[in-house]
């Protein structure tokens, strides 16, 4: 196995395992062990309590419970009160993934985010949801499955609200079993129907919290997977984590996340074990990973294709930014395919290569460019349907597409701190600070040749110097990897 | 000399030098043929947010449209006659025009079983062409590129006018090109440090993303110089309207009349989810439609084109048959499609309209898959291998 340096392996660490780090962090985590710089990764800053990203309280929104009988004009309000929550809650989101000092967390977040894929326009939904999601990013998997459906959020996504016992509705049941534990292929539509049956009755009321209704459940013995009894939703969920299957179904998507596209059959078999004897500690598996040596192998280091999430974050995190209006982060996410709040289908992202196409890769090698020389956004994103079956919400889905529509040919007005970046360069000697620069930003560094980024940087000055490679180095397909 | 073809010839002179020192015999080709007939194009306009296909479409003899849609039927002294039972909407007179002239092909009740009414998932069905029940993450004209263009010089085969490619054109291993103006692509494309990286970027990499960003890199730059390059041979003389869908159909058109590689073309058109006010809405954006076609169709005409291409319309799916208490329609299932060329062996209405005794939950029941739409037209008019791009079997029509 190819060996790599230290600073590589641990800049490695802080992409996977966060939105990279600069220079002073990496330097000082390369002075250290492995496992002291793993666990700090896992555990996060000791007095951490979870910040929360929230935009709304329950009590701010009207009651829901008249909303049959509210005015015109009360609706209106709640819709925009919906839509801009939403984009708070996307622009909170992004602001915490770049400031955070326990990136993982946010980090996995962002991978069950993809995973339990859901659209709601109730902007209260979507805030328990993420919470609960972050709340649980690196604990029990069991714990996160179970709160993530009793949800309102999925609950209504996954139409359980109609699942009654005269009528079952399938669709939760089905996706619970599909993608939220087992995957394809494992279960057969009688398991599904049984488990419908099971999840009769879950619903949410009108403030937003799960509710069982007992009328609605259909108590009579259901057989699912090889087993019979008179279950409910939480037996559902039991027997599901009881299969092995589930386990190596979330190892192998997060090898896959956090390692490489490709599959290693014989890795992910080890570490879906671990990860079922410990009760699907999700810390334990993460642990198991960060630590192998395998992971800090030459072939997997900077072979990852960067989400539009981690690009931005990226970005952001090496030179810190403040925008003028902070939901142009919106059009950028939407340009590049990854809105927050709005995964493409139940399925959530696809990653990987999906990311890359002719237009998005143009797009994102101009990124730097467009925030950094404040440049014109000339990429008109495409409009967002409105989710929901219903009429209800789509005005809201209107006033968003007129957002991002308005964004067009704008300038993008970011004040850039540069100088804690600039001083991290403080020691390096001018002869190798493109080298250096390179070093930093890229995990396959020797690829950019400084000659290269010599003919096209500011030399009149230090500062100029070192911004101008940086945003050039930034504007590499290399730096879409990560 | 003669054995090349005008557009070659155009090529390798100078093209100001080529138009005035054009000697007389090639001049007289001017109205003729600017690409050699036969190659056959496909045009897909989607109707984003779910176009209402019974007030597009309209069975205006029948009561219980009028009973369902009080205030949102289309009136029959309104609607343009089609025939006995069917009419078309009034605001879409260039496609009646095209329908007198047998251009025009009408499929009814398309749908796929069990249906989904939300937007983002329905689109998602018909641009993956997958089963309801099941999510691919790539697109049928994205399979379409994985099956024809393997190793292919210029992979323009399939371009969308649009800043963002749609995931109809995005393949396992081939995507299509998102293209608004070919200027800008080429100005983008054009950047002296991306092609400078590109250059320095000479050894096969151990990492095979590295490998895959630059070759996705490298073929946007080369296929920009080429679309610009073909972009520039033809520029319409025709009026085409100045919205945006007849900016796109005009750009469409120039591409369409240059010898490009190109076989199908994707452009979107909306918003059509009509909630509230319907009728002002879809009348406009029919407006647009009708008046973009038709000055495309006549751009194809007047070049001897019309022969080679087809028009696909779809939407994600139709509308409730009641309206609802806004004046508008919520969510519905199967819809109309249009089916446009000078080649077409059906035209017309090809099969029943809309049958309104037969609801399910007040819903209309889909007659045809779409997918045997796809299977035709890659079949039949791409000479695609289309049960593998489409990983089933689907019968195939008989429009073309």
């Amino acid at each position: 196995m190819p060996v790599v340096a230290k600073k590589l392996e641990m800049q490695h660490l802080a992409w996977r395992a966060g939105f990279g780090e600069t220079l002073p962090v990496i330097s000082d985590w390369e002075r250290r062990r492995r496992k002291e710089i793993v666990n700090k990764v896992l555990i996060g800053p000791k007095r951490a309590e979870l910040e929360s990203i929230d935009v709304i309280n329950a009590t701010d929104l009207p009651d829901y419970r008249r909303s049959k009988d509210m005015t015109a004009e009360q609706r209106k309000t709640v819709n925009e009160m919906n839509t801009q929550g939403i984009k708070d809650l996307s622009v909170a989101w992004m602001n915490m993934m770049q400031k955070s000092d326990h990136p993982l967390r946010e980090k996995m977040s962002l991978f069950w985010h993809g995973h339990f894929a859901c659209r709601t326009q109730n902007v209260l939904f979507n805030q328990q949801l993420i919470s609960e999601i972050r709340n649980n990013a690196l604990g029990n998997f069991g714990d996160l499955l179970t709160a993530v459906s009793k949800s309102p959020a999925m609950l209504q996504f996954l139409n359980n609200q109609q699942n009654r016992k005269q009528h079952p509705n399938e669709n939760f049941a089905r996706e619970v079993m599909e993608l939220f534990t087992m995957g394809r292929g494992h279960y057969a539509e009688t398991d599904i129907k049984e488990a419908a049956r099971a999840f009769t009755g879950w619903g949410f009321d009108e403030d937003g919290q799960f509710v069982f209704r007992e009328k609605q459940h259909d108590d009579g013995i259901k057989n699912i997977l090889g087993k019979s009894g008179n279950y409910n939703g939480d037996d559902v969920l039991k027997i599901l984590l009881e299969q092995k299957q589930t386990a190596t179904f979330i190892t192998t998507k997060l090898f896959k996340y956090f390692v490489d596209d490709t599959p290693d059959d014989t890795l992910i078999q080890s570490l879906s074990e671990k990860f079922y004897h410990s009760g699907y500690d999700i810390k334990t598996l993460m642990r198991e990973i960060f630590m192998a040596d395998w992971f800090y192998d030459s072939k997997y280091i900077g072979n990852r294709i960067k989400s539009p999430i981690e690009l931005l974050v990226g970005i952001r995190r090496t030179v810190p930014m403040a925008f003028e209006q902070e939901e142009t982060m919106l059009v950028f996410q939407r340009i590049l395919g990854q809105m927050l709040f709005y995964p493409p289908n139940v399925a959530g992202w696809p990653g990987g290569r999906s990311w890359i196409d002719s237009s998005s890769l143009m797009f994102r090698m101009r990124v730097p460019q467009v925030i950094l020389y404040s440049q014109v956004l000339n990429v008109r994103p495409k409009e967002l349907t409105p989710e929901m079956g219903d009429g209800g919400n789509y005005k809201m889905t209107l006033q968003i597409n007129d957002f991002l529509k308005r964004q067009f040919a704008k300038k993008v007005n970011a004040r850039i701190d540069w100088d804690p970046y600039v001083q991290g360069y403080a020691d390096v000697p001018r002869e190798n600070l493109a080298d250096t620069i390179a070093g930093v930003l890229l995990q396959q560094p020797g690829n950019i040749k400084k000659t290269l980024l010599e003919k096209y940087a500011d030399t009149s000055s230090r500062e100029g110097y070192i911004k101008t490679v940086t945003i050039d180095v930034m504007s590499t397909p290399e730096y879409q990897l990560c | 000399m003669l054995i090349l073809n005008r557009r070659r010839f155009l090529q390798v002179g100078s093209l100001a030098s080529a138009a005035v020192l054009m000697p007389k015999f090639l001049k007289a080709l001017e109205t003729g043929a600017l690409v050699p007939p036969g190659n056959k194009v496909l045009v897909i306009v989607q109707l984003s947010g779910g176009n209402d296909g019974l007030n597009t479409i309209i069975p205006y003899r029948n009561d219980i449209y009028y009973r369902s849609r009080p205030a949102l039927g289309i009136k029959r002294e309104t609607a343009l006659s089609l025939n006995d039972d069917l009419g078309i909407h009034p605001s879409l007179d260039g496609l009646k025009a095209l329908y007198d002239d047998g251009s025009l092909g009408i499929l009814n009740n398309v749908g796929y079983p069990n249906p989904d009414r939300s937007h983002f998932r329905s689109m998602d069905i018909w641009h993956s062409a997958s089963k309801a029940e099941e999510i691919w993450s790539d697109g049928w004209v994205g399979r379409y590129l994985d099956a024809q263009c393997n190793g292919c010089d210029k992979p323009t085969q399939a371009l969308e006018i649009d800043d963002t490619l749609s995931l109809a054109l995005k393949g396992e291993h081939n995507k299509g090109l998102a293209l608004t103006d070919p200027g800008r692509l080429s100005n983008t494309s054009n950047d002296r440090f991306f092609k400078d990286l590109l250059q320095q970027h000479a050894h096969e990499d151990e990492h095979h993303n590295v490998e895959y960003l630059y070759k996705t890199m490298g073929e946007t730059i080369s296929s920009a110089a080429y679309i610009q390059q073909q972009f520039k041979t033809y520029q319409s003389k025709e009026n085409y309207p100045g919205t945006e869908l007849g900016r796109n159909m005009r750009t469409i058109a120039n591409l369409i009349m240059s010898d490009i590689n190109t076989k199908v073309y994707y452009v979107s058109h909306g918003s059509f989810d009509t909630h509230v006010n319907q009728q002002d809405q879809q009348a406009r954006l029919f407006k647009q439609l009708s008046d973009a076609l038709t000055v495309f169709t006549g751009d194809l005409k007047k070049n001897n084109r019309f022969q080679d291409v087809v028009v696909m319309t779809f939407s994600e799916f139709g509308r409730r048959v009641s309206q609802n208490a806004s004046g508008g329609t919520d969510h519905g299932t199967a819809n109309n499609m249009f089916l446009i060329g000078g080649a077409l062996k059906r035209q017309g209405v090809l099969n029943d309209g809309p049958d309104l005794m037969n609801l399910k939950d007040g819903d209309l029941q889909y007659k045809v898959d779409f997918k045997s739409v796809y299977a035709t037209l890659l079949d039949k008019w791409l000479g695609a291998n289309d049960k593998m791009i489409l990983k089933s079997d689907y019968a195939k029509l008989d429009f073309i």
